[in-house]
């Protein structure tokens, strides 16, 4: 047996540019979010008191609280990032559990492009509150000795972030599939709800690290006016 | 015994003393967050939401140590750059 753990199948080329499966699904995961949400949205404008609507603001109410507890104040513009990045990876765990497919976050490639968004987005909103002299200052501090430490432990946080996603999505899956291949019908299920419950959980949990990293870029600039 | 066969061999040998060792490392970890989540909801039980949720992030933060392990050994044995053709 030689599962396609690493690496998958080209399902056709597009040019010079391969679609595989992951590609596909991510696309399925995100038209999906949009079409989902865009009702939502549309439901909160026009009908306030309804039940899409409250699925809206409690999806909203949810994320804001997560964001605020972890920064300490109101920041708009990372509840919009952390939001879509928890969407998007429930999302997918969600669409793992569809019979023949695949989690899009199961695939290296696409946890690593994830946590690669968090990476550049701690200096951009690191620079933004503080300036880059001001930002590019904190990598001296407390003293220009640990210069070396604060890039590896940037650098490490990232890889952590891409492999535990990665990980955790991909053996749920390897997990099920060597108990049906062992004894088959029934026996699978629990493992399957620990995959989901597991899917749904690294999702949280993604968005808590990233917003701690990038509240921390922002805390950097507390007590600079910024928005 | 050739070359490929000792490598092989090593690979798959340390494979899963990865996946033992790491997952010791986990299990050990795991457990004191549950006995500190128990300690922490029998003398605050008003506080339970917060206390697991807390705990499920910290469970799952260590129990990545095990996942890397995990990724390790796949990597030994799935994708092992020095054993051609796997």
């Amino acid at each position: 047996m030689r599962p396609e753990i690493f690496d998958e199948p080209v399902l056709l080329w597009l040019g010079p540019v391969p679609i595989t499966p992951t590609m596909l699904t991510s696309l399925a995961t995100t038209a999906t979010l949009l079409v989902v949400f865009g009702v939502v949205a549309r439901a909160v404008v026009h009908h306030p008191a309804g039940r899409l609507a409250a699925v809206g603001r409690l999806t909203h109410g949810f994320i804001r609280g997560l964001v605020t507890e972890v920064v300490g104040r109101p920041a708009p513009g990372l509840e919009i990032f952390a939001g879509s990045l928890f969407l998007f990876i429930a999302g997918a765990a969600l669409l793992g559990q569809l019979p023949g497919l695949a989690a899009p976050t199961a695939n290296l490639g696409a946890a690593s492009a994830l946590a690669v968004l968090v990476f550049l987005a701690v200096p951009v909103v690191g620079i933004r509150s503080r300036g880059p002299l001001g930002y590019l200052r904190h990598y001296l501090r407390p003293n220009p000795l640990l210069f070396p430490l604060h890039v590896i432990s940037e650098v490490s946080r990232t890889l952590a972030l891409a492999l535990r996603l990665f990980g955790n999505m991909m053996s749920g899956h390897l997990v099920v599939g060597l108990i049906v291949a062992l004894v088959g019908l029934i026996v699978p299920i629990p493992l399957m709800l620990l995959d989901l419950l597991i899917g749904l959980l690294q999702a949280y949990i993604f968005t808590i690290l990233s917003s701690v990293y990038i509240g921390a870029a922002i805390q950097v600039g507390q007590g600079v006016e910024n928005e | 015994m050739s070359e490929h066969a000792i490598l092989a061999l090593g690979s798959i040998v340390m494979a899963g003393l990865t996946m033992a060792i790491g997952a010791v490392g986990a299990a050990f970890g795991e457990s004191r967050i549950g006995a500190a989540g128990m300690d922490a909801l029998a003398r605050q039980p008003d506080e339970s939401g917060s206390i697991t949720r807390t705990q499920f992030v910290a469970l799952a933060m260590v129990e990545s140590t095990a996942i890397f392990c995990l990724v390790i050994a796949l990597v030994l044995l799935f994708a092992n750059p020095f054993v051609t053709g796997g």
